[in-house]
C-alpha cells in the first residue's frame, strides 16, 4: 500500500460526535406527509376520472349545501389557526396556554367532524350512499378519508394533551407538537382542495 | 357491509367454516409436511432453550443489521415457496398436452400463478433488497444505526405480517385466481367472490404499511446520517442506488395502497369505482397500479446496480469508471421510471399517440441504463480481474441483462406489442431482466457481504456450482419461452392442443430443473461454510481489499458499528484510509447513545395480521377488536419515553480492544 503522500486531513472524528436528538424527525415526518400527499392525489385522480359517472343518480348540485360546506371549512380553517397559536404559546414556554389553545383546536376538529357525519348521514338518508354511483363512490372515498384523517389527528391531539400535562414542554413533546402541527395544517391544505375541486366546481 | 347474500357467515366465525380446508391432496400433503416440519422447528427451540434468545437478541432488536439479517432470511424463505409454485407449473405445462389435463386443476393452477408472482415480487425480491440496504447503507455512510430503529423494526414484522397471510391463503381458503396484479373486474365480487382476493388485499397491505415506513426510514438516513465530509457526490455507489430506490417506494408505495383501498371498497362496501355498471371504470384500474408498478420494477434493480458497482469497483481494485455519470443515470432512471406506466397495456386502446409517448420514453430508459454497462465494462478494462463469485454473477448478469433489455426495448415498441402482448415472449422478457439482474445482483452481495455479517466467507465450490447451474438453467429454462411466445403463445395457459409445442415446454422444464440444483447448491454451500467457518474464518473485516466504509469495522460489527466517527475526504473512503495508513484511533473511549429494543413492532404487525384474517373471513368483531388494539398499542407506545441506553465506555474499550488483539492475529 501506498503511504507516501500526504493524507487530506483526519479520517476519524476522536472528540465524541453530538448528535441533535431527534435532529431526523421533522424531515421523516415532512416525508411521510408527502407520501400521504400521493394517496390523496390518487383519490382526487379518481375523483377527476369519475367525478362525472352518475350513472342515471343525483349530481353535485341535487346534494352539496354549500352554506354547510362553508360552515365547515371555516371550523377547519379556525382549528387551523388556533393550533398555530398553540405553537406561539409553545415557543412561549407557556404550558397552560399551550394546552388552551390546543383544547380549543380539539373543539372545532371535532365540530368539523360532526358536520362531515351529519352531511354523510344526510346524504345516504337521500339514496344518495357511495354505492349509488361512481361519483358518489369517488366523493365518500375522498372525502371520507379525508375525515378519517382529521379523526385521526383528533386523537392523536388528545394523547398529546395528556403527554403535555404529564411532563411538560420537554424537547420531545416540542417534537410532537411540531409533527402534529405539520400534519394538521397538511389536512387544511387537502380540505382546500377538496373544497375547491369538489364541492365549488361542482356546483358550477 | 356489502356482504354478499349467497354467502353465509355466522356472527363468531364470519364465513370460515370446514370447507375453508382444501380439498386437494397436494395441499394436504404439503399441509402435513409444513406442521411436521414446523413442529419439529419448535421443539427443537424449546428443547434448546432459544425462545429467550430469539426474543430478545432478534426480534425485538432494533440493531439494523440484525434486522437486514431478518429480512434476507424472510426472503430465502418465501423464495422456497415461490419457487416450489414455479416448478408446479413447469411440470403442468410440460405434460397438459394431447387431451391431459395434467395434474392441477384449474382452481389451483391458477392460485399458483397468481401467487408465484406476489410472493416473489413483494416476499422474495422487496425483503432481500430491503434486507441488503438495511445491512450495508448505515454502514457505508458511517452511521451507528438507522433514523428511526422501532420503526425499522416494526417494519419488518408488517412485512413478516403480509407473507404471514399469503402463505396462510394455502391452508385456510383459497389464493386469488386473478394473476399478480389483480385486475378488475375479474377480482371483484361477481367474478371473485370468495376469499382469494382478500388474502391478496390484505397480505399486500399489511406488508405495504412496512414497505413505505422502511423506505422513508432509510431515505431519512441518508439524507440526515451521514459521516461527515461524505457529500452526495462522495456517497458510495450501492448508498446512492439505495436512495432513489427508497424516494422510490415513498413515492409509488402510497399510490398501492391507494389502489387496493378502493378495490376493498368496491369488495366490501360495494361502490363503484371499478365496476362494469353505475359509472365505474375498471380501465382507471390498470393505470393507477401500473404507476405504482413500473416503478416498482425500479425499486428492485436499482439497489442490484449499486452492487454491481461495489462488485466490479472491489474486483478491479480500480475506482469505478464514470461515478459522477453512473449517479446522473441512476437519477434519470429514477425520473423517467415514472414516465413509462402505460406501455404495460399498450393494446388497452390509448390511441396512436399517447402510445407514441410512452413507447418513446420506455425506450429513452435504455440510454442511461446502457451507460451503465459501459461505466462498468470501462471499470474492467485493462483492469486485474478477480474472478471471485461475486465477479462471476456480475459478467453473468451482464450478458443476461443486456438480452433481457433488448428484449424489452423490442416491446416498447407498440406494434410490436400488439404481436407479443400477453404471450410468454413478455414472460421470458421479465424473468430475464428479474432474475438475470435482481436475483444475479443479490447472489452476487450475498456472497460479497456475508463474511462482513458473519465474520467468515461462503465456500466457494458450492457458490460455483450453485452458479453454473444457476446460468444455465436460467438460459434453459426461458429460451424455449421467447421461442414460444413468438408463435403466439399466451401467458397463463393451463392444458395445449399443438402437440408440436410440447417439447419447447418439456426443455423449459428440464431449465426449471437445473435451477432447482443450483438452489439446493446454495442451500448446501451455507451449510457447508457454516461447518467450515473455522477455516473460512476472516479476522480482517475487508476480505475483499474493499473500498468503502463498511470494510473499515470488524467483521461482524459491534453494535455500534464504530467506535469513533469516520470522515471522508473522498469516494472510496476505506481506500483511502488505507491509502494514506490511516488506522483506526485509539483515543478516550465514551459512552455510546444507543437505542433500546422493543416489542411493540412484534405486537403490532402481529395484531395487523390477525386483523387482515379476520377482514379476510368476514369476522367483523375480531377486526374491531385487533384494530383498536393497534391502536392502544401505538398510543402505548408514544408513552414510552425511555427509548435508549449507553454502552459503557469500559464494555467499548473492550470490544476494540478485542478487536485489536484480533487485528495483530490477522497481521494487519
Amino acid at each position: 500500500m501506498n503511504t507516501a503522500t500526504q493524507a487530506p486531513g483526519d479520517f476519524w472524528e476522536v472528540e465524541p460526535h453530538h448528535h441533535h436528538e431527534g435532529a431526523s424527525t421533522s424531515i421523516g415526518f415532512w416525508i411521510y406527509l408527502m407520501s400521504d400527499c400521493l394517496m390523496f392525489a390518487v383519490l382526487f385522480a379518481v375523483f377527476g376520472v369519475l367525478g362525472g359517472s352518475y350513472a342515471a343518480g343525483p349530481g353535485p348540485k341535487d346534494l352539496f349545501d354549500l352554506e354547510l360546506v362553508a360552515l365547515n371549512t371555516a371550523f377547519l380553517l379556525l382549528s387551523s389557526i388556533t393550533y398555530g397559536f398553540a405553537m406561539l404559546a409553545m415557543v412561549k414556554e407557556n404550558t397552560r396556554g399551550t394546552l388552551m389553545w390546543l383544547g380549543i383546536t380539539l373543539v372545532f376538529g371535532l365540530l368539523f367532524l360532526a358536520v362531515e357525519i351529519y352531511e354523510f348521514q344526510h346524504l345516504i338518508h337521500l339514496g344518495a350512499g357511495p354505492q349509488r354511483s361512481a361519483f358518489l363512490s369517488a366523493f365518500f372515498a375522498l372525502v371520507g378519508t379525508h375525515g378519517l384523517h382529521v379523526a385521526f389527528g383528533c386523537l392523536w391531539l388528545v394523547t398529546l394533551m395528556i403527554q403535555i400535562r404529564q411532563r411538560g414542554l420537554i424537547p420531545a413533546n416540542r417534537r410532537r407538537l411540531a409533527c402534529l402541527s405539520m400534519f394538521w395544517h397538511f389536512l387544511d391544505v387537502i380540505w382546500i382542495g377538496v373544497f375547491t375541486f369538489v364541492y365549488l366546481l361542482g356546483m358550477i | 357491509m356489502a356482504v354478499p347474500s349467497n354467502i353465509e357467515t355466522t356472527f363468531l366465525l364470519g364465513r370460515l367454516d370446514w370447507n375453508a380446508i382444501p380439498q386437494d391432496p397436494i395441499v394436504w400433503a404439503t399441509g402435513v409436511v409444513v406442521v411436521i416440519g414446523g413442529a419439529g422447528l419448535l421443539w427443537m427451540l424449546h428443547k434448546y432453550r432459544l425462545w429467550s434468545y430469539l426474543w430478545h437478541e432478534w426480534f425485538t432488536t432494533v440493531d439494523h443489521k440484525k434486522i437486514g439479517i431478518m429480512y434476507v432470511v424472510l426472503a430465502l424463505v418465501m423464495f422456497v415457496r415461490g419457487f416450489a409454485d414455479a416448478i408446479m407449473m413447469r411440470l403442468q405445462q410440460a405434460i397438459a398436452f394431447g387431451g391431459s389435463e395434467g395434474y392441477l386443476n384449474s382452481h389451483h393452477y391458477d392460485q399458483i400463478f397468481s401467487a408465484h408472482g406476489v410472493i416473489m415480487i413483494f416476499f422474495v425480491a422487496m425483503p432481500f433488497v430491503t434486507g441488503l440496504m438495511n445491512y450495508v447503507v448505515p454502514l457505508q455512510i458511517g452511521a451507528r444505526d438507522v433514523s428511526f430503529p422501532f420503526l425499522n423494526n416494526l417494519s419488518f414484522w408488517m412485512t413478516v405480517g403480509g407473507a404471514v397471510l399469503t402463505m396462510a391463503s394455502l391452508f385456510v381458503g383459497e389464493f386469488a385466481q386473478t394473476g399478480w396484479l389483480a385486475f378488475p373486474p375479474l377480482s371483484g365480487l361477481g367474478s371473485s367472490p370468495y376469499v382469494g382476493v382478500d388474502y391478496y388485499i390484505w397480505g399486500l397491505q399489511v406488508a405495504g404499511v412496512g414497505t413505505t415506513l422502511s423506505g422513508i426510514n432509510l431515505l431519512v438516513t441518508i439524507i440526515k446520517m451521514r459521516a461527515p465530509g461524505m457529500t452526495m457526490m462522495r456517497m458510495p455507489i450501492f448508498t446512492w442506488t439505495s436512495l432513489c430506490t427508497n424516494i422510490l417506494i415513498v413515492a409509488s408505495f402510497p399510490v398501492l395502497t391507494a389502489t387496493l383501498v378502493l378495490l376493498t371498497l368496491d369488495r366490501y362496501v360495494g361502490t363503484n369505482f371499478f365496476t362494469n355498471d353505475l359509472g365505474g371504470n375498471a380501465m382507471m384500474y390498470v393505470n393507477l397500479i401500473w404507476i405504482w408498478g413500473h416503478p416498482e420494477v425500479y425499486i428492485l434493480i436499482l439497489p442490484l446496480f449499486g452492487v454491481y458497482s461495489e462488485v466490479v469497483a472491489t474486483f478491479t481494485g480500480k475506482r469505478l469508471f464514470g461515478y459522477t455519470s453512473m449517479v446522473y443515470a441512476t437519477v434519470c432512471i429514477t425520473i423517467l421510471s415514472y414516465l413509462v406506466w402505460l406501455h404495460h397495456f399498450f393494446t388497452m386502446g390509448s390511441g396512436a399517440s399517447v402510445n407514441s409517448f410512452f413507447g418513446i420514453t420506455t425506450m429513452i430508459i435504455s440510454v442511461p441504463t446502457g451507460a451503465k454497462i459501459f461505466n462498468w465494462l470501462f471499470t474492467m478494462y485493462r483492469s486485474r480481474i478477480r474472478f471471485e463469485l461475486p465477479m462471476m454473477w456480475t459478467i453473468a448478469f451482464m450478458l443476461t441483462f443486456v438480452i433481457g433489455g433488448m428484449t424489452g426495448v423490442l416491446l416498447a415498441v407498440p406494434p410490436a406489442d400488439f404481436v407479443l402482448h400477453n404471450s410468454l415472449f413478455l414472460v421470458a422478457h421479465f424473468h430475464n431482466v428479474i432474475i438475470g439482474g435482481v436475483l444475479f445482483g443479490l447472489f452476487a452481495a450475498v456472497y460479497y457481504w456475508w463474511p462482513k455479517a458473519f465474520g467468515f466467507r461462503l465456500d466457494p465450490w458450492w457458490g460455483k456450482v450453485s452458479f453454473w447451474f444457476w446460468v444455465v438453467g436460467f438460459w434453459v429454462a426461458f429460451a424455449p419461452l421467447y421461442i414460444l411466445g413468438l408463435m403466439g403463445v399466451t401467458r397463463r395457459v393451463r392444458v395445449f392442443d399443438d402437440p408440436s409445442l410440447q417439447i419447447w415446454f418439456v426443455i423449459a422444464a428440464f431449465g426449471a430443473v437445473l435451477i432447482a440444483i443450483g438452489i439446493a447448491a446454495m442451500f448446501i454451500q451455507f451449510g457447508v461454510s457454516i461447518a467450515r467457518r473455522d477455516q473460512l474464518r476472516d479476522e480482517t473485516g475487508d476480505p475483499w481489499d474493499g473500498r468503502t466504509l463498511e470494510w473499515a469495522t470488524s467483521s461482524p460489527p459491534p453494535a455500534y458499528n464504530f467506535a469513533f466517527t469516520p470522515v471522508s475526504h473522498g469516494l472510496d473512503t476505506w481506500w483511502d484510509m488505507k491509502r494514506y495508513g490511516q488506522t483506526r484511533p485509539r483515543a478516550t473511549y465514551v459512552p455510546i447513545h444507543m437505542p433500546r429494543n422493543t416489542g411493540t413492532g412484534v405486537i403490532i404487525a402481529g395484531l395487523s395480521t390477525i386483523c387482515g384474517f379476520a377482514l379476510v373471513w368476514y369476522i367483523w368483531w375480531l377486526a374491531a377488536l385487533s384494530f383498536a388494539g393497534i391502536v392502544i398499542a401505538s398510543i402505548i407506545h408514544t408513552f414510552n419515553y425511555a427509548r435508549d441506553y449507553h454502552i459503557p465506555a469500559e464494555e467499548v474499550r473492550a470490544t476494540e480492544d478485542a478487536r485489536d488483539r484480533q487485528l495483530a492475529s490477522a497481521g494487519v
